[in-house]
């Protein structure tokens, strides 16, 4: 029987260290987006990552380390990268060809981040790529219908692995209240999966709602 | 065979180990409808021997495929599409000039000569062979119509392009007012540092310049007058609804600028700006006609 509820641990690999008297999450790893390091470990900025955010509030993520991650709207890499340090072979989707430049280069010290010019609305385009029963989907994407992406990525997940969602009201509706947006996308995610735990990102990122979930 | 049938659908089908070409091009066009356990099939199926090598040429080929794709689509860079949408405009200029000059000289000798671009063309392509005397205009007719299929593919390119270019100020403006605002600043990175006062009135600068020599009132918008935003905005709240579009624009320009990622609430934070402004007249148009200057 595995702990699932307490005060969730940090993932292997990531630990508070120390930066300059100040303690912070922290991976090992190549410095991407000029943050901190110490010795082999780099600062994770919480307020710049919605999974550093996600950790930060010891939201139960089930993150052990070492996992095998599919991760939807890497942008530049910036938690990507740190994902890449902490877990096992991860793979890094993202459809904008400017961002993706950076992304390359986190990827190029790091022979498990697999990066992927693809659009997460099409699964298709990179299931011949992604391979089957990933344990973690974590998804970070600016678009409309992020509940759609989630469940179409559903069929990546292994069926004890985890979503880790980041829901950015304002890109489903900038005018519409962010608690109903939350609202609707989680009834939307219930077709597909169990919703184990929601908490809003709001001290450090605005209108921002953190899910773990369960594929049904 | 049942091993190559097995791996069917995995981008390493049949593609030779160190084949990088096709490994790359397998992974940017390939598609499955369900995902495998692409590593344990492609240790079954011989192409890696190991997990292991099997990740490390994974982290290859994605890292070359993505590295080709994003060469690929930044080289329709901005300064390819400034010359593409000037070169749209000036087939399109010259294209009318002399389809009038056409008009004015066909009719001299056919009274029920048509004018503009459509004459152009229907004089280009009508069958009957001219007669010796009309050659000549005639051969001019195709030269209209063949510098107004020009502007029209030149057209074809610019929209393509510009959504590559500038996503975010594509979506907002248009790909042809956005090609347009990112020739009128002389690219995107000179539109990106502009102020949002100066985006509202490029394309305006006569009227600027006349303003501020001090004999003209200050324009409210240049080439952006274009947009729905405006045109389908009440002339007393086109001011407002400029300045609001060119915000947005500006914020547009800088986002695809300095981080190329496409952000929708952009295009919905405008739409619901400009519903707001444009409501102002809907509600009260009859009681503000009188008395009003407007911004």
């Amino acid at each position: 029987m595995t702990v699932s509820d307490g005060s969730p641990s940090l993932p292997a690999g990531v630990e508070r260290h120390a930066f300059d008297g100040t303690e912070r999450l922290a991976t090992r790893g190549d410095p991407v987006y000029g943050e901190p390091t110490d010795g082999p470990w780099r600062a994770w900025n919480p307020h710049r990552s919605k999974l550093g955010a996600m950790l930060e509030l010891e939201m139960a993520t089930g993150l052990e380390g070492g996992e095998t991650v599919l991760y939807l709207g890497a942008a530049s890499g910036t938690t990507a990268s740190h994902v890449a340090d902490f877990a096992g072979p991860t793979y890094a989707v993202e459809f904008a060809a400017r961002p993706a430049r950076d992304l390359l280069e986190a990827a190029e010290s790091r022979p498990r981040l697999f990066p992927l010019l693809k659009d997460a609305r099409k699964p298709e385009t990179y299931a011949h790529v992604v391979e089957s029963g990933v344990d973690v989907i974590v998804q970070d994407v600016a678009t409309r219908g992020q509940a759609r992406v989630a469940l179409e990525n559903s069929r990546f997940l292994a069926d004890d692995g985890r979503l880790l969602l980041a829901v950015k009201a304002r890109s489903e509706d900038v005018t519409r209240d962010p608690a109903a947006v939350f609202e609707d996308v989680q009834s939307e995610l219930e077709s597909g999966y169990e919703v184990l735990e929601t908490r809003k990102l709001e001290a450090y990122h605005a209108d921002h709602l953190g899910v773990v979930a369960r594929p049904r | 065979m049942d091993e190559n049938a097995s791996v069917t659908g995995g981008w390493f089908a049949d593609i030779e180990p160190g084949d990088v070409d096709a490994a790359s091009d397998a992974i940017t066009g390939g598609s499955a409808e369900t995902p495998r356990d692409w590593p344990e099939l492609a240790v079954e199926s011989g192409y890696a021997d190991s997990m292991g090598a099997y990740y490390d040429r994974l982290s290859e080929m994605t890292t070359e495929a993505t590295r080709r794709e994003v060469a690929e689509r930044e080289a329709a860079d901005d300064r390819q599409l400034v010359h593409a949408v000037r070169a749209m405009d000036d087939c399109t200029r010259t294209a009318n000039e002399l389809a009038e000059r056409l008009a004015e000289w066909a009719g001299t000798v056919d009274p029920d000569a048509g004018t503009g671009v459509d004459y152009a063309r229907e004089l280009a392509t009508r069958p009957a062979d001219p007669e010796p005397d009309e050659r000549a205009m005639v051969s001019l007719a195709e030269r209209v119509a063949g510098l107004a299929d020009e502007a029209d593919d030149l057209r074809e390119l610019v929209e393509r392009q510009t959504p590559t270019v500038a996503p975010n100020l594509s979506a907002l403006a248009g790909p042809i007012l956005a090609a347009r605002l990112i020739s009128l600043a002389g690219g995107l990175e000179a539109l990106a540092k502009k102020p949002s006062g100066t985006v509202q009135v490029l394309g305006a600068e006569d009227a600027l310049f006349a303003h501020l020599r001090g004999h003209a009132p200050s324009p409210k918008h240049g080439i952006i007058f274009t947009h729905d935003a405006i045109r389908g905005t009440h002339p007393d709240e086109r001011g407002s609804a400029a300045r609001a579009l060119a915000g947005k624009l500006a914020i547009a320009a800088r986002v695809d600028h300095y981080s190329g990622e496409r952000k929708p609430e952009l295009d919905a934070e405008l739409a619901d700006r400009i519903e707001t402004i444009q409501a102002r007249t809907e509600d009260d148009s009859a009681g503000r006609d009188g008395g009003d200057d407007g911004e």
